[in-house]
């Protein structure tokens, strides 16, 4: 294995990040405590519990379920973008190095700073409200998981792409309103019959849902389908990057 | 896996059509020897910049066979992917990065653990050590060319892909690329470079390959090339100007320049007798005097452009 191919990777990806600290880290967070001020002080104190639950306590999955998707999808579609786009992609496919292990140095750098964000924010959160984390190991494992696996999809969209338009088309028109109508921000008892059985079909529901119940043990599906459901992408979305590298859909000519 | 002696890279058979059916290679065959420097010339489109990324595994062969010290390029790709380095023909760099961080980015990426020392060698080899912190957007293009060979060396390759590495750039630049190359084959790297500069190719080269039209038409030693394929003629600058070629030098192959005030003479090299002694008897007989005589050899670039026309004509 290529170690140090997976290491050289990771690290010039993280080092992206360095460089680019207000836009990858800073921005979010003040984004997210704009959310607070207004969901959870302003609107939020003229809101009733939500399952037993503080408004302002109850979005904090959600929040972090956003930005976790967003940013895991935009940091690794960038990251194998870009050298598509200037052109340093020649040195990837010319290298010694597998499929597997550029998948590994991208999705884990990728994964590794939404994860570090989605952290951050936990911690924000906690400056406006009381956290309690009932499973915090539950909590950490649908973090991990859902990292890597939007990671993943970002890289495939970061493959698909070829223009900067369509990079921003997935997160922006495709993700985002999902996050916003998968119950980030209420309850879907809160909705009529209708589109409560709508709502099931937005597969954010259940991220959003397995991450509220490792803060709350409030859930809107069992946990246990959650993580399932998860896992089952993350699989779907490795096939595809494997199939991708096998056939070298718009990377090998 | 054994190896021959000397070959350290061997094409056999190799084609590439794309997927439009535009077909860029044609059944190219071709033996590498190592720490040779070869120069693959030919027009734009000719397929040069397709072998090369073939063989280094950017573009997917559609038939054929590669192998790298004995190694197949497909099924042994990390083997031979580790010992091969490749400069591409366009500046493509991490702009934002610094200079010393890409070339260490690149040798890890195949395989090689750090070693700053090295890419320190590398970096002082290339003029580039002063530079080392600077950002790549900040650099010249020579300087930016100077980085692409240093991350194509990080990993000590063995055999060096160089696809146009004077594109662009001034003469005294140029030179300076053509002694970095010198030193590599000194350094015992095998070296393939594409160019357009047939001047480039007689400068550096062992030997010369000739691709048109997705075809290898040859493959010869550059000396041997030239003595064989190069026309050589004799000038005469006469005393009198002459306003026709005389029926008693006819046999010969003459003409005439400069108003008549020149004889040219084309001979063989490579023929058993020149002709040269008869022909000056025969000048003397005929009462042609001449005050001054040279010779000339056709350069490597003549040599180029009749390869390329009787290959256009051995189609049509």
């Amino acid at each position: 294995m290529n170690i140090h191919g997976i290491l050289a990777i990771y690290r010039f990806e993280m080092a992206r990040t360095r460089r680019t600290l207000l836009q990858s880290i800073v921005a979010p967070v003040i984004t997210t405590s704009l959310y607070f001020i207004v969901f959870g002080a302003a609107i939020g104190s003229r809101i009733q519990e939500v399952g037993g639950i503080n408004y302002g306590a109850f979005i904090v999955p959600g929040l972090i379920m956003l930005n976790l998707l967003t940013h895991s999808i935009s940091n690794a579609s960038f990251g194998i973008y870009f050298p598509k786009f200037v052109g340093t992609i020649y040195e990837m496919l010319s290298a010694p190095i597998s499929t597997i292990e550029v998948v590994l140095g991208y999705v884990g750098a990728a994964a590794t700073k939404s994860i570090i964000l989605g952290l951050i924010i936990l911690l924000t959160a906690g400056f406006f409200i009381d956290l309690q984390i009932a499973h915090p190991v539950f909590m950490l494992l649908f973090i991990v998981l859902t990292a890597v696996s939007f990671s993943l999809l970002g890289f495939i969209l970061g493959i698909w792409a070829d223009n900067f338009e369509k990079l921003s088309v997935v997160p922006m028109l495709i993700i985002t309103p999902l996050v916003f109508l998968g119950g980030s921000f209420y309850s879907t008892d809160m909705l009529p019959p209708f589109w409560q059985s709508v709502s099931l079909m937005n597969p954010v529901l259940y991220l959003v849902s397995g991450l509220r119940w490792s803060f709350y043990e409030i859930a809107e599906v069992d946990v246990w389908v959650s993580l399932l459901s998860i896992v089952a992408f993350m699989l779907i979305c490795l096939g595809v990057v494997i199939a991708i590298f096998r056939t070298g859909y718009k990377l090998r000519s | 896996m054994s190896q021959p002696s000397t070959s350290i890279l061997s094409v056999s058979g190799l084609n590439k059509t794309y997927a439009g059916g535009f077909q860029a290679l044609k059944d190219i065959n071709l033996e590498i020897n190592k720490g040779e420097i070869i120069a693959l010339l030919g027009p734009n489109g000719a397929g040069k910049t397709t072998l090369i990324s073939t063989i280094c595994g950017i573009v997917k062969q559609s038939s054929g066979t590669v192998t790298v010290a004995g190694y197949d390029i497909l099924k042994d790709y990390r083997k031979t992917r580790s010992i091969v380095g490749l400069v591409p023909q366009e500046l493509t760099t991490d702009s934002f990065e610094s200079v010393f961080n890409t070339v260490s980015f690149s040798r890890g990426l195949f395989g090689k653990a750090p070693d700053p020392d090295h890419v320190e060698k590398v970096l002082r080899s290339l003029s580039l050590w002063d530079k080392k912190d600077n950002m790549i957007m900040t650099l010249s293009g020579g300087m930016k060319r100077r980085v692409l060979i240093a991350k194509a060396l990080s990993h000590e390759p063995e055999v060096l892909f160089l696809d146009e590495p004077t594109a662009g750039v001034d003469v005294e630049l140029r030179k300076d690329m053509w002694n970095i190359v010198r030193d590599l084959k000194a350094a015992g790297v095998t070296i393939i470079l594409t160019t357009h500069y047939i001047e480039e190719a007689e400068e550096i080269a062992d030997r010369i390959g000739v691709i048109n039209n997705g075809e290898l038409i040859l493959v010869e030693e550059k000396n041997s090339l030239m003595q064989k394929l190069g026309k050589k003629q004799l000038i005469l600058e006469l005393l009198n100007p002459l306003s026709g070629i005389p029926d008693e030098l006819a046999s010969y192959q003459l003409e005439l320049a400069g108003d008549g005030g020149q004889l040219i003479y084309t001979f063989d090299t490579q023929g058993e007798r020149t002709g040269i002694t008869s022909l000056l008897d025969a000048l003397r007989a005929a009462g042609i005097g001449f005050h001054d005589l040279n010779t000339t050899q056709s350069s490597l670039e003549e040599i180029f452009v009749n390869l390329l026309q009787e290959s256009e004509q051995g189609k049509s």
